[in-house]
């Protein structure tokens, strides 16, 4: 086998590798279709490829060999669009939506790991082709590591304490200790929510958890993923329950009521404190001299 | 671009006759508990929320 192919081999194999890696990682947001998932291995596949013949084209002085690459780009863009067009339809039939923040985060992870995939074929084949294939397949693994690292986004824990907390009504109104949530009118839905309604308290550990917790979109997914994980008490035609986080205006914090299927305070704790932090919500005010100055 | 309406006041169930309601469909309802119920079934087939004005009004929101 001449040095080109086992470069390409190796780096076509780590990358498909890793792509089928990275996609269990995130089997809670895939939609987990099984079409999907040899849809997103195929495509796994066609970047590792392109990653893994970079090397032995630039090696045979085939420089232009290299601008498929660019046509990677455009490709794996549209990998992004078609998860945003497919996950926004079926959002549509959700109880508790994903909401658009979700969608596009989701969307740009799967464009991204593409390149990942790309960066992983691509040492693989380096080192494959410089010295042999053990080197090459280590390099592989380093980068796959390394992928891990970085990417490695925020959770809820990490920009705010999450606890339990009671929900109570005065008059019509649903508070959250002293967060306002919504106004209710009947009381059988009262009942309800006295009986199986379960709360929690979002407070910030500082002010960027203050202000990536106040964005709407990063609110709805925790929304969504606590229906998901405990499930939720409502149907199309029951919009009272729908899960809802509102914030107190004086001190950022954030309630959230839902009515759970499965009524584990605890769980419903884990639940929120595991939710991704979503790249668009993510604002860092504390690295400014103004937000630092205005923390005080 | 896909325009739509969010949120949209659809009916108001009030046992007052004091009100003046207009602009959208008023249910009038004798006692407290006959206003809970139309609002109750008023809410599931419009898939929307019954609120409290605090005044003897109820308002269905389709949010």
């Amino acid at each position: 086998m001449t040095k080109d192919i086992l470069a390409i081999l190796c780096g076509v194999v780590m990358g498909t590798v890793a792509r089928s890696w990275m996609m269990r990682r995130d089997f809670r947001q895939y939609p987990s279709y099984p079409h999907a998932v040899v849809t997103h291995l195929a495509l796994g596949f066609i970047a590792a490829t392109l990653g893994a013949v970079a090397v032995p084209a630039i090696a045979a002085k085939e420089y232009t060999a290299v601008t498929f690459l660019a046509l990677a780009a455009t490709q794996f863009r549209d990998v992004r669009s078609m998860e945003r067009q497919m996950l926004e339809s079926l959002d549509q039939s959700t109880l508790v939506s994903r909401g658009p923040d979700f969608i596009e985060g989701i969307a740009r992870t799967f464009e991204a790991r593409n390149y990942l995939v790309v960066f992983v074929s691509l040492m693989t084949s380096l080192f494959t082709f410089l010295y042999s294939p053990l080197p090459g397949i280590l390099a592989g693994t380093i980068a796959i590591a390394f992928v891990r690292r970085f990417m490695r986004g925020y959770l809820v824990r990490n920009i705010v304490k999450v606890r339990p907390a009671k929900l109570h009504f005065e008059g019509p109104n649903l508070f959250v200790e002293d967060i306002h949530i919504m106004n209710l009118a009947l009381r059988e839905i009262h009942e309800i929510y006295e009986k199986l309604g379960r709360a929690v308290i979002l407070e910030p550990w500082d002010d960027n958890g203050r202000e990536i917790i106040a964005n709407v979109g990063q609110r709805q997914a925790i929304a969504h993923d606590v229906a998901l994980l405990l499930g939720v008490h409502r149907d199309v035609d029951t919009a009272e329950f729908t899960p809802l986080l509102r914030r107190k205006l004086d001190t950022g914090r954030v309630g959230m009521v839902i009515v759970p299927i499965e009524p584990d305070i605890e769980c419903f704790v884990e639940a929120v404190k595991n939710v991704p932090v979503l790249e668009s919500a993510y604002v860092n005010p504390l690295v400014s001299r103004a937000g630092r100055c205005a923390a005080d | 671009m896909e325009i739509t309406i969010a949120k949209v006041l659809l009916a108001a169930v009030t046992t007052t006759t004091d009100h003046r309601i207009a602009g959208l469909p008023v249910f009038y309802a004798e006692t407290e508990d006959e206003m809970a119920k139309m609002a109750t079934i008023l809410s599931r087939i419009l898939e929307a929320v019954a609120h409290d004005m605090e005044n003897g009004v109820y308002i269905i929101v389709k949010h």
